[in-house]
């Protein structure tokens, strides 16, 4: 589970408000204009932006002076997820041990975790050497390795096409939901929202932001608050389900 | 400066002309050098065990200076990209400074601080310890990192700026610290970097002169530049002298080409050290270790600058006629020099910034050209073409102005290029499509973009050109000197009070006239 109570982070001159609650297991998308914080509350529970008030827990553990590393979350960015000078298992294998010493059974875990994301044969290449989709999908493995309650997305999908965007996130459910892992994702596609468990909406206000109570999506945008609706334009919200 | 913004169509006369004008005489005066002093210059035959010592002590200093440099730098930047503290800007400013400073007052400085009766030496003779001897090497390479360990920091602290947010976070995420993380992301960045950054110092410091005139001399530490000078004025034997200078010409082509391929040009004004936000480094050793590197950087930078300010001020209250004249000749030189040197640059970058990418890409070049020569290789040829015409003596301060005008356009090329494409690009079309053409478009699409590295680039020609001590000494009688070469005297007959005076006027008339020209950029 990952719970926001009444945080308030601080990004520069940027203030950010939260208050939402996702169970556990739960995959919950994130929409919203740019600017209004989407991306900064995924960093402020990642440990990258200072959180000055209010109070954040993933699955039952308060993250308040927790170094990055100790946080019990794993985040993926929109670019960047890979470092280029390395192979893409021994970016995987990060996951494990940072020093990248590994033991034949954590080698072992590091080609199920390609395999599980149809890396397999693929380990020994560079990322540049790899589609963009491919190298979302190394991403995946490492936070699939790292073994986390809590998996972040920045739009990690968002350069991709359509189709490539769907099944990424589809792989993705399918890799958290068995765990238990619960999902906060970052999307600007009310189509994205609309498949997710949960959606909560991010209100941009000048050099505030704040991000309000997560519901399940047919109702969000059934009833959406004025600033869903007019993030969403006349062409309105998509059908629901 | 109407040029054509799409850059596969041919640029306008109004801007293809200047530019064409510019490029033939940078063109003409860097291969025309090399010419002049090949056709000159005595067979290689003719190079004597000291010449080639010289050719050899050239390359050795300037690859050890380089090395030490760099080395040195890593741990600096290190520090600099993840400390705040109070004083950090002042600090990147330091670090800027010597960059302006005229080499013979940093050679005062270093000197007052690591020569026979410098602080150091002072205290080691207070601990019984005999006292330090700088002269030749050790003093050619102590001056040589004092300049370029700043800019070695500033191009490793580019390449920690040029580091993705991102990877520091993903580090902080693994729970990477220390080795792994240097190992991880510092160093394939650093890597990218340092053979650019060696490069550049190596070309720094092939053409040293003033260093190795005031530092090195004798038959073991002498620089070719050094060559060049004394057989041109003291053996008067200019078919060696043009030799040497072919010699020179090679050395520095070979290693400017190098630069220029494997060194990104700096994004940002001197000074300026961009803050990376990282997570590491958070314990007791690491800490330490920081505030070593920062504090050792600030003693080794900032004393011979103290130094300097300290001694010249009770001289710099009483500063006789002769000073004022000579800056008055150093500031004529200044102006000058700066304004020829944008009068080539600023044509030539609209040229390359018009062109389709391929010929851009070769007048680039050619507009680079000058780095290949350096200033005793342009005055060694220039003496040689004028001499049975002029009195190159009587021509000493024009020359000197033109020769480091040439030597400046391609610094100033390399400052206006990046905006003036990018007004292109961004702009060029819409300027296009509302007709905006001759001053009109100047003004709109132009000047904006480019009146802040204009200032920037006139303030660079102005303060180097002030405070030069090169091609001056070849031409100069010593009865008009410019203010570096004045100094130079008074250090050399030991009025070391007045040299100090004077070098805190050339230090004000040197960063004076980059201040003005900076704010006036700055607007």
């Amino acid at each position: 589970m990952i719970a926001i109570e009444r945080m308030v982070a601080q990004s520069g001159a940027f203030r950010l408000h939260a208050d939402l609650t996702i169970p556990k297991g739960a995959f919950c998308a994130l929409i919203g204009p740019s600017g209004g914080g989407k991306s900064t509350l995924l960093l402020a529970i990642a440990g990258f932006v200072p959180v000055i008030g209010g109070r954040v827990s993933v699955a039952g553990r308060d993250l308040a002076g927790l170094a990055p590393a100790a946080r019990p979350v794993s985040l993926l960015f929109q670019d960047n997820n890979l470092f280029p000078h390395l192979s893409v298992a021994q970016n995987v294998g990060l996951g494990l041990r940072p020093d990248l010493r590994l033991s034949a059974a954590q080698a072992a875990q590091v080609a199920a975790a390609l395999a599980e994301t149809g890396l397999d044969g693929l380990g020994a290449r560079l990322p540049d050497q790899l589609s963009g989709g491919q190298r979302q999908r190394a991403a995946l493995a490492r936070a699939l390795l790292r073994d986390r309650p809590a998996l972040l997305l920045d739009e990690p999908f968002a350069a991709l096409g359509p189709g490539l965007r769907a099944e990424m996130l589809a792989l993705a459910r399918a890799m958290a939901a068995p765990r238990g892992i619960t999902v906060l994702m970052v999307t600007h596609h009310p189509a994205d929202a609309q498949a997710a468990d949960l959606a909560a909406f991010c209100a941009s206000e000048g050099d505030a932001g704040r991000i309000g109570g997560a519901r399940p999506p047919a109702a969000l945008f059934a009833d959406p608050p004025p600033g869903l609706a007019a993030y969403l334009g006349p062409v309105a919200c998509p059908p629901t389900a | 400066m109407n040029g054509a913004t799409a850059r596969s169509r041919w640029p306008r006369a109004g801007v293809a002309l200047p530019g064409a004008a510019a490029l033939l005489l940078v063109a003409a005066l860097t291969l025309g050098a090399a010419a002049a002093v090949a056709l000159r210059a005595e067979a290689p035959g003719a190079l004597s065990a000291a010449d080639w010592r010289a050719g050899w002590f050239t390359v050795r200093q300037a690859a050890l200076s380089a090395l030490l440099s760099v080395a040195l730098a890593v741990p600096l930047a290190r520090a600099l990209s993840r400390r705040r503290f109070i004083g950090r800007d002042a600090l990147a400013r330091l670090m800027g400074a010597p960059f302006l400073l005229p080499a013979i007052v940093a050679i005062l400085g270093v000197s007052a601080v690591w020569g026979r009766s410098g602080w150091v030496s002072d205290a080691l003779a207070a601990l019984g310890l005999p006292r330090l001897d700088i002269y030749g090497m050790p003093g050619v390479l102590l001056a040589h990192v004092f300049f370029n360990l700043p800019l070695a920091a500033r191009l490793l602290l580019q390449a920690y700026a040029d580091i993705p947010p991102e990877r520091w976070r993903l580090a902080a995420q693994l729970g990477a610290e220390g080795r792994a993380l240097f190992a991880l992301v510092e160093w394939p960045a650093l890597r990218a970097a340092i053979p650019g950054a060696l490069a550049v110092i190596f070309a720094v410091c092939a053409t040293s002169f003033a260093v190795a005139l005031a530092l090195g001399g004798g038959p073991r530490a002498t620089t070719l530049e050094l060559a060049i000078y004394e057989a041109a004025v003291y053996d008067f034997d200019l078919a060696r002298a043009a030799l040497l200078a072919a010699l020179q010409f090679g050395l520095c082509a070979g290693a400017a080409l190098a630069a220029l391929s494997l060194a990104a040009p700096l994004a940002s004004a001197p000074g300026a050290a961009r803050l990376t936000e990282r997570w590491d480094g958070a314990g007791p050793a690491a800490r330490a270790g920081d505030a070593l590197a920062i504090m050792l950087a600030c003693l080794f930078l900032g004393l011979p600058l103290m130094a300097v300010l300290l001694k010249g001020a009770p001289g710099a209250l009483s500063l006789p006629g002769e000073v004022w004249a000579a800056a008055g000749r150093s500031l004529a030189v200044a102006l000058a020099s700066a304004a020829l040197t944008l009068a080539l640059a600023l044509p030539l970058a609209a040229l390359a910034a018009a062109l389709p990418r391929r010929a851009a890409a070769w007048a680039e070049a050619a507009g680079l050209l000058p780095i290949a020569a350096s200033p005793f290789v342009l005055g060694i040829a220039l003496f040689i073409a004028l001499r049975p015409i002029a009195d190159p003596a009587a021509l000493a301060l024009p020359l000197t102005a033109l020769v480091n005008a040439v030597m400046a356009a391609p610094f100033a090329l390399r400052i206006l290029l990046p905006p003036l494409r990018r007004a292109h690009a961004d702009h060029g079309r819409l300027a296009d499509s509302l007709g905006l053409k001759g001053l009109g478009r100047v003004k709109i699409l132009y000047l904006p973009r480019l009146r802040a590295p204009l200032g920037f680039a006139a303030g660079l020609a102005a303060a180097l050109s002030a405070g030069d001590l090169g091609v001056i000494a070849l031409f100069s009688r010593p009865e008009a000197p410019t203010l570096p070469l004045l100094m130079h005297l008074l250090a050399t007959s030991r009025q070391l009070d007045a040299a100090m005076g004077a070098a805190l006027a050339l230090i004000g008339l040197s960063f004076g006239l980059f201040w003005l020209f900076d704010r006036w950029g700055r607007g």
